[in-house]
């Protein structure tokens, strides 16, 4: 386990921006006690500073997680993130979309989202922008990208991609093993 | 969406199935709870009811008869309650052949007693706090007090609390069939009213058939051996199998009546045995060990109950969400559940379901985990608080620790350990969804852990087992286990009970527990392993704080426990419809390993406090040697002690032969006291430097004699013995000793 490097820190933050925007000082600075990153297995992790002591007593080879995976370093040296992380975007995330409640099912299983399943959206909401994914009761499903603006979506056809599919809710059921 | 409501169809109401499936806990807190509430439960108009009764009694004695009997729909399920006791009433006088029956009908009035009782106190909950109940049961309480009480008025006559439940429902039936918006519910209801009266039908026409059987048979026989023998060759008849067990266990529970002359107790046994092998197809030493543990007739319903599967439940993660609200989200989704019991308030039954329960949207979201009741019991009992820090030793998948969080609301650490990679992977699966963020998770062998880390607050070991308790999660529990494997499993759980009390911190100012729990109900991997804790450990057992459950066993064949294992708990799946289950809480009461030999333990255990009663022998005279600051006035008390008292040796001579590590340790202490006291000035620290130097000198010298005399004192049985000899040294070696200190003590003096 080691802190992140300035580059690593750099491409990590840059990608959760992208959902949290500059909600990110809110992860750093807490009112609660000190939280950091640390890197372990290629993985992120978000850990409160007391947690982060009584975890350097165990062994690297024994430690399988601590605190909050955030996401993890691809071999290509970018980061991903991972449903994980969904419990510290949801509540600071800027962009938001709901699926109706037809729809989360499909999302679910891995799915994008269609026109047809889309409940509601922020407004200005750019093409590309990371969003967290609401069913209609406001229960965080997962993340994704905005594959069209907010105007756009009004026009397009009910079986467009309106969301792209990043990460799901489901995943903890499907792929459990590489959670972490 | 299931049927229509059809309002011209009269529906059957009452508790339905349901309503006597988790009857575990409930049977014996609904008994403790009546009989409290019983003298404060009427209200100010059923008072008046009451004396308005007593005027009327003798007038009315006769006219009340017809009059209670239910005017509404539930006269047709509450009659038959009545109509059944009657019959038990009659068939008591009958010959206990029958007493079987008996006993499955009485059960059945007692549930539907239970369900009238349960009745009758939720509706005086209702009259006194409508507010719990609708936490309880969300969108269902709709009708306001007013109305009823009103309707109770108009009545004028007295109406029992069921009647009025009973109107209340009917209301809300109306209401709903302008509304038509519980039509679920409803049908639910119907259909399970239907489903209980096919059971009544069957259940009958059962007891007919049994009635005849009894007919043709006039008492039971023991078959001989040849008849034994042929059966084997035969193909088995269970039906015939299942009659002959019925009447072998009612022939041992009135055996002196009706045995059969010569014949023995223990050839009745040995065939009931081998009948319940073979029909519950369990092998030989696991039935044994279960004839064991249980009286017969309990040992049967305990078989059978293997053989139902536990009710489903779940726990809501209130971490995310709020019992009431998951309750509603889970009801939309057309799921049917029912709070777990007054001892939970945040486990849930599911009864059926038309999504599977474990892929929901809310689960997923992380708003309630898959547990077994049992499961919640032993974090009950460890009741971590917030801010301490947890060790969960072996936690995959990760039920209890996420429970464990909940309950400390995400402060503090818990590390959840286990010994297995495979299945740690779904502990961190479990913990992420659950959004319990303060864990490490880590993959030792829990037999290392306080070498890893130590000084827990508290900890909670839930031990490998062989899972005699879940036999109906796993049945090839049944053929797969003998002798070996339970003790190869008790010496495993022993080894880890003392890791777990190791890791444990004795000072800590909220904590200092262990939680021992196994979902296994053989003593061997229970009780004697927390004895075997007992006597190795500084530990104490402590009230669970878990009001129901049976207790722990005291003794068991053979083997006689400490008497304090009372206070552990064991559950079963046939008296509280969870899996088998123990567990045991344990405090920790002093950070100090014993290492005096076994014997002695065992002795100590046996006088209540094996440590303290050391502590208390070695504490004073660290503290007589650190505290004393004349130190020549204190050697010279020591010495006209010793030659006062010829017992009494100088300290070292009496410490060293009896336990020799301790000396060791103690000066731990010993110097920490001497550096705290004020008076102790640098004098006298030289002073005693310079006093263990010489001890050590001393100890050198006589080394070799006190280990002779060490081996003779294990070896001789013989107290009296013992003594003299060892009066006989002690005497030539004070004398010798004495004459020394002293020199030395002038020589030093006189250098300084």
């Amino acid at each position: 386990m080691r802190p992140l490097t300035d580059e690593e820190t750099k491409t990590m933050f840059e990608k959760l921006s992208k959902y949290i925007g500059e909600n990110i000082k809110l992860l750093v600075d807490r009112p609660d006690g000190t939280y950091c990153f640390r890197l372990h297995h290629d993985r992120v992790y978000y850990i409160s500073e007391k947690i982060l002591k009584l975890a350097t007593n165990i062994s690297r080879d024994k430690l399988v997680s601590v605190g909050t995976c955030f996401g993890k370093f691809t071999k290509t040296h970018k980061f991903r993130l991972h449903i994980t992380a969904l419990d510290f975007l949801a509540p600071y995330a800027k962009y938001k979309v709901w699926v109706k409640p037809g729809a989360e099912q499909s999302f679910l299983y891995g799915n994008h989202i269609m026109k047809s399943g889309l409940g509601r959206i922020t407004e200005n909401t750019a093409q590309y922008q990371g969003v967290v994914v609401y069913s209609m009761a406001d229960v965080p499903l997962g993340f994704g990208v905005a594959a069209k603006t907010t105007q756009e979506c009004r026009k397009v056809d009910p079986m467009a991609i309106v969301v792209f599919h990043q990460a799901d809710v489901g995943e903890y059921i499907r792929n459990e093993d590489t959670l972490t | 969406m299931g049927r229509k409501f059809d309002p011209t169809t009269k529906v059957k109401r009452g508790p339905g199935r349901k309503a006597r499936k988790q009857k575990g806990a409930e049977t014996e807190l609904a008994k403790l709870l009546v009989d409290e509430d019983e003298p404060k439960k009427l209200s100010s108009r059923a008072r008046k009811r009451a004396v308005k009764r007593a005027q009327g009694a003798t007038a009315s004695t006769e006219e009340k008869q017809p009059k209670k009997g239910f005017s509404d729909d539930n006269s047709e399920w509450l009659t038959p309650a009545k109509r059944k006791r009657k019959i038990d009433h009659s068939e008591g006088d009958e010959d206990s052949d029958s007493q079987w029956e008996e006993e499955e009908d009485d059960d059945e009035v007692k549930d539907k007693e239970e369900g009238e009782k349960e009745k009758v106190a939720a509706d005086d909950d209702d009259d006194d706090d409508d507010d719990e109940m609708v936490d309880d049961y969300g969108a269902m309480e709709d009708s306001s007090e007013g109305e009823e009480q009103e309707e109770a008025g108009s009545d004028g006559e007295e109406l029992l609390p069921i009647e009025r439940a009973a109107r209340k429902q009917k209301k809300r039936q109306e209401a709903a069939a302008q509304e038509s918006e519980d039509e679920e519910d409803d049908d639910e209801e119907e259909e399970e009213d239907e489903k209980m009266d096919d059971d009544d039908e069957e259940e009958e026409e059962e007891e007919d058939t049994v009635q005849a059987n009894i007919d043709h048979i006039d008492g039971f026989k023991l078959p001989s051996a040849k008849e034994r023998e042929k059966e084997g060759l035969l193909p088995l008849d269970l039906q015939s199998i299942h009659q002959r067990i019925k009447d072998n266990v009612d022939l041992l529970s009135h055996f002196s009546e009706k045995r059969e002359e010569g014949r023995e107790r223990a050839e009745y046994l040995s065939l009931l045995k081998s009948d319940l092998c073979t029909y519950y197809s369990y092998n030989d030493f696991l039935m044994s060990n279960l004839m064991e543990l249980f009286p017969l007739a309990e040992l049967i319903d305990f078989l059978e109950a293997n053989e139902v599967q536990r009710p489903v439940t779940i726990r809501t993660n209130t971490l995310k969400t709020r019992r009431r609200d998951l309750a509603q989200a889970l009801i939309n989704r057309g799921v049917n559940l029912d709070p777990l019991g007054k001892w939970s308030k945040v486990g849930l039954v599911i009864f059926d379901s038309s999504v599977p329960i474990g892929a929901t949207p809310e689960y997923l979201a992380g708003h309630y985990m898959l547990q077994g009741a049992s499961s919640l019991l032993p974090v009950m009992a460890l009741s971590p608080q917030e801010g301490e820090s947890v060790l969960d030793m072996s936690s995959a998948p990760g039920g209890k620790t996420t429970y464990m969080a909940q309950l400390m609301r995400n402060t503090g650490v818990i590390v959840a350990n286990d010994a297995s990679a495979e299945r740690l992977k779904s502990v961190v699966g479990n913990i992420h969804r659950l959004g319990v963020t303060n864990t490490i998770i880590c993959n030792y062998d829990g037999r290392q852990f306080p070498k890893v880390m130590g000084g827990f607050d508290r900890v909670l070991l839930d031990a490998p087992c062989s899972g005699t308790g879940v036999i109906s999660k796993d049945p090839a529990v049944k053929t797969s286990k003998d002798n070996s494997d339970i003790l190869r499993s008790a010496h495993l759980q022993k080894e880890l009970i003392l890791a777990a009390i190791d890791s444990v911190n004795a000072d800590s100012q909220t904590g200092g527990y262990l939680v021992y729990c196994t979902c296994s109900i053989t003593v061997e991997e229970n009780e004697w392993v927390v004895d075997y804790a007992l006597k190795k450990r500084n530990v104490k057992l402590v009230p669970t704080g878990l009001d129901f459950g049976k207790e722990g066993f005291t003794r068991f064949k053979e083997r006689r426990f400490h008497p304090s294992l009372k206070l552990s708990r064991r559950f079963y799946p046939h008296s509280h419809n969870m899996d088998g289950f123990f567990v045991a809480k344990l405090k920790k009461f002093s950070n100090t390993i014993p290492t005096a030999p076994a014997e002695e333990n065992e002795k100590a255990s046996e006088t209540e406090t094996p440590a303290t009663s050391e502590d208390k022998n070695s504490k004073p005279e660290s503290k007589q040697q650190s505290k004393g600051t004349q130190g020549k006035a204190r050697e010279t008390k020591q010495q006209s002690k010793a030659t006062s008292n010829s017992k009494t040796e100088s300290p070292i001579a009496k410490k060293k032969p009896v336990v020799k590590g301790k000396k060791l340790k103690d000066e731990g202490p010993k110097k920490k006291l001497a550096k705290m006291d004020e008076q102790n000035s640098k004098e006298v620290k030289t002073k005693e430097k310079l006093k263990v130097l010489k001890v050590d000198k001393d100890i050198t010298n006589e080394s070799v004699t006190e280990k002779a005399e060490g081996s003779l004192l294990k070896k001789k049985t013989n107290k009296k013995n013992q003594k003299n000899l060892f009066q006989r040294r002690k005497n030539k070696m004070v004398k010798n000793k004495f004459k020394k200190l002293k020199n030395v003590l002038k020589q030093q003096e006189a250098g300084q």
